[in-house]
């Protein structure tokens, strides 16, 4: 058995690994589906953000690509009515629960919010919904990073590569429904945890809910 | 000897024993107390004291039983009278009073006191049995026949009816032809989906990894809705035998029953019958000296709707938090720990006795085509008589709520029935005679669900009800995905707003958007369903919506921004006072004319005065919208 397959995704012939995700197989050849809680060492895939949606031929209802393993002459389509209005769809809710302050975000320019809104002409602001009351406190306890959750889109990356990378495990989901939230053990602030201000929770993050502490001469504050 | 012989001589034996212990039970004078923690809660353990009480003063040779929920709610508390040499007689409505009485009349006297018997159990020259009346004439009784009946905390009433019997026979045949058996008879999963549980039964069978777990889900959670608990509290050996058959039939040796830590009875009652299995051989090491082993245990859930989703379920159990995960693979494939794992209802496992003993053709033989048998629902709102009642599939809505449900109480109109909790619809006056079938109820924009079925009257707002369960959905969603966590919680916000006539028109498009955006792109059954309530009312009710964002009326005057309370002084009486006290926060003001007057501006339009104004006034009256106070006191 091969281990390469052959997909075709938007009219393009690709080549593939066998059983790899569609998204991962996509993006490797620079076809952009908007995403935000894959990764690929993250196995299975949460499939909890709904913004990777694609169309496979012969099924009957968009599919999440993180979560679809690709199979030979599997043909996909990264755009259809039903794939845009599913992914706009989704943008909006999550721009509606996102503080939008893009000039003071140290991730302007390089948040996955804003690569989506560019890739699918999507506005940031939500539209026909209203926006949502801002989420949390800033915490700003530790020396080298902050975690603002007004900004956070609850991806769960962080709390990935906090557990699997770091193998610290400061920081987790508490909460159900809209008050779900990351955060520590019993809400503390992040200094009065296991953190080691390693920042794979900062590279890790697809917005600026994690980020640097900058010190006066630009740089990234040392601990 | 063959294993085959032994099978059946052991369970023989274990059946020989139950029988002489029931015989000698026939003998004498029995009451059964129905102490579900429904009949608990209405009163049953007074009930029984006084009869023990009364039994002991006059020194009766009477035995005093408990048992579980005969299924009819709403004459709780219930007993029966079983008295040899009369019919077996059930009274609803008992009190303290009515104890005193039945013991000097009934066991002391010869007098069953007719006038306060709901029915009889067995056929007889005197008095309508429960078949006799319109109910009894719809209800086809198969998984809770013995509810009600048989003393839950004892396993030989449960052997002594031929319980157990099933998994005799079963065990001595080979597995797959269970399978085969529950395949052929097209049970389809009564938790809701009403997925083909051999099917399901047959892909577990179908993995490579020999190690399987089973299941059973009695995480019980939609408002309403008590089948599963009635059924673990009133008869946990039916479904206890149902999941032994089922972990034979895909050779498990381990299986757990998943029941929320809110059932604290049905946990007790379920515990004490996985003890009396064992000690008979039923569950444990070689059952029934077959060879074949397996056991059970009790898990707890602790309170989250979404726990009931099953992937939710085994994660819960695992130890981590309750999410749903994306399926494939399916539980079948890789479940508990990883392993291929069965994971049905309770009502599903407690089909598969009564179909190994009477046959697939015999199920088949009731229900529609599509789905065959019955479905126990508990029957609750606005109805008559709110109860348990199992009918059978391709029953009409109308027969339901107006034959079986005795219809409307208080002279009210019917207005909707919701029908399968948060994730079901609801469904209006047209729709009434549509056949309860898991097809016929999807095409009209409800499901099945698990069986709860709310009936609503005229006095129930449409929107609020939407909103009512939104509220619930939105609590109890898990929040990992976008469209469930962020998506209802939009819908949500546009409800209140409808329901405090600030909504507009728009609004009601932007709703049926994301409803449908939800539906489509959830990632699990609790999201892609939730929007069901809000769909259902906005295709079915949609002039109520308009009423409330137009004109700021709320027709059924359920909302309160919407309405307010009004005394008419040409109905009010000087000589009464009721209103005044109860109201919490002195709104009411007795006025010049000794008439009552409400300020609104203290108003919390609690309803407590229309409630308490005596029916011969009848003075309190809701108007909607608010501004027609002003056209009444205007006028005058």
């Amino acid at each position: 058995m091969s281990e390469q397959v052959t997909i075709t995704i938007d009219g393009r012939e690709l080549s593939a690994r066998r059983g790899e995700k569609l998204l991962w197989a996509a993006l490797r050849n620079e076809i952009y589906i908007p995403h935000l809680c894959a990764w690929p060492e993250i196995e299975p895939p949460e499939a909890s953000c709904r913004l990777c949606y694609v169309e496979i031929e012969g099924r009957e209802r968009p599919v999440t690509s993180c979560t679809e393993p690709v199979i030979e002459g599997m043909v996909v389509h990264t755009r259809s009515p039903r794939v845009d209005r599913l992914v706009a769809s989704a943008f909006e809710l999550i721009m509606s629960d996102h503080h939008l302050n893009c000039a003071k975000c140290p991730q302007h320019k390089r948040c996955e919010l804003q690569k989506i809104a560019r890739e699918r002409r999507l506005r940031l602001r939500p539209s026909r919904l209203t926006a949502l009351p801002r989420r949390g406190e800033r915490d700003d306890s530790l020396k080298t990073i902050y975690f603002d959750s007004g900004r956070c889109v609850l991806c769960g990356r962080c709390i990935w590569a906090c557990r699997e990378l770091a193998r610290v495990g400061a920081i987790g989901f508490s909460r159900r429904g809209y008050k779900q939230a990351v955060t520590t053990f019993g809400d503390l602030p992040l200094a009065e945890t296991a953190c080691t201000e390693c920042g794979e929770c900062v590279e890790i993050c697809p917005v600026g809910a994690f980020s640097y502490k900058i010190n006066a001469g630009g740089e990234r504050e040392s601990l | 000897m063959s294993a085959v012989t032994e099978i059946g001589l052991t369970y023989a034996g274990l059946r020989r024993q139950a029988e002489e212990k029931a015989t000698r039970l026939k003998a004498q004078a029995v009451i059964r107390i129905g102490s579900a923690t429904c009949g608990l809660a209405a009163g049953a353990a007074a009930v029984k004291e006084a009869f023990e009480r009364e039994i002991s003063k006059r020194r009766l040779p009477v035995k005093v039983l408990e048992t579980g929920c005969l299924g009819h709610c709403h004459a709780e508390p219930l007993v029966i009278i079983s008295r040899p040499g009369f019919p077996g007689i059930a009274y609803g409505f008992v009190d303290e009073d009515l104890v005193e009485l039945l013991v000097k009349n009934f066991l002391e006297g010869d007098d069953p006191c007719y006038e306060y018997a709901l029915a009889a159990l067995d056929p007889n020259d005197v008095f309508p049995t429960f078949e006799d009346f319109p109910r009894g004439v719809y209800e086809k009784k198969i998984i809770s026949g013995e509810s009600g009946i048989i003393d839950p905390k004892e396993i030989e009433q449960y052997l002594a009816g031929g319980g157990y019997g099933a998994l005799a026979e079963v065990l001595a045949r080979p597995p797959q032809e269970v399978i085969r058996e529950i395949k052929g008879a097209n049970l389809r999963g009564r938790g809701g989906a009403g997925f083909p549980a051999g099917v399901k039964w047959e892909l577990c069978d179908r993995q490579e990894e020999r190690e399987r777990f089973i299941i059973c889900n009695g995480d019980e959670g939609d408002p309403g809705a008590f089948m599963d608990r009635s059924l673990l509290e009133s008869n946990p050996h039916l479904c206890i035998e149902g999941m032994i058959i089922g972990a034979y039939a895909i050779q498990a040796r381990q299986g757990y029953i998943y029941i929320r830590a809110e059932y604290p009875l049905a946990i007790e009652r379920v515990n004490v019958a996985l003890n009396q299995a064992r000690e008979k051989g039923l569950l444990g090491e070689s059952i029934l000296n077959s060879g074949f082993s397996f056991d059970l245990e009790v898990f707890q859930g602790s309170g989250a709707f979404v726990c009931g989703e099953s992937s939710a379920l085994v994660r819960s159990m695992e130890g981590e938090r309750g999410v749903p995960r994306h399926r494939p693979p399916r539980l079948t494939e890789s479940g508990f720990r990883g392993k291929p794992t069965l994971l049905n209802n309770v009502k599903t496992f407690c089909y598969v006795p009564p179909i190994i003993r009477h046959g697939k053709d015999w199920f088949k033989g009731m229900g529609t085509a599509s789905s065959p048998g019955t479905a126990l629902f508990s029957l609750v709102g606005k109805v008559a008589h709110t109860g348990l009642v199992e009918v059978p599939m391709g029953t009409t809505l109308r027969e339901l709520v107006f034959e079986v449900g005795g219809g409307i109480p208080d002279g009210k109109q019917f207005k909707a029935v919701q029908i399968g909790g948060p994730s079901g619809g609801c469904l209006p006056e047209s729709a009434l005679d549509i056949p309860i079938d898991y097809d016929s109820l999807h095409e009209a924009g409800a499901i099945m669900g698990s069986g709860g079925l709310v009936v609503m009257d005229d006095d129930d707002c449409m929107v609020a009800v939407a909103r009512y369960f939104l509220e619930f959905t939105q609590q109890e969603s898990c929040g990992q995905c976008t469209f469930c966590r962020l998506g209802t919680r939009h819908m949500l916000d546009l409800l209140t707003a409808i329901c405090q006539g600030k909504g507009d028109l728009k609004s009601l498009d932007t709703l049926k958007d994301l409803a449908e955006d939800i539906k489509a792109g959830s990632l699990c059954g609790l999201g892609k369903t939730a929007p069901n309530p809000v769909l259902t009312t906005l295709r079915y009710f949609r002039e109520e919506y308009v009423a409330h964002i137009r004109e700021g009326i709320c027709p059924a005057k359920m909302c309160p921004d919407l309405i307010v309370y009004y005394i008419e002084p040409e109905k009010c009486s000087k000589l009464c006072n009721v209103c005044v006290g109860s109201c919490p926060v002195d709104a009411i003001y007795t006025r010049e004319d000794g008439l009552k007057a409400i300020d609104q501006k203290k108003c919390v339009k609690c309803d407590n005065c229309l409630k308490t104004c005596p029916p011969q006034y009848q003075a309190v009256i809701k108007l909607s919208p608010p501004e027609k106070l002003a056209e009444l006191e205007g006028k005058k």
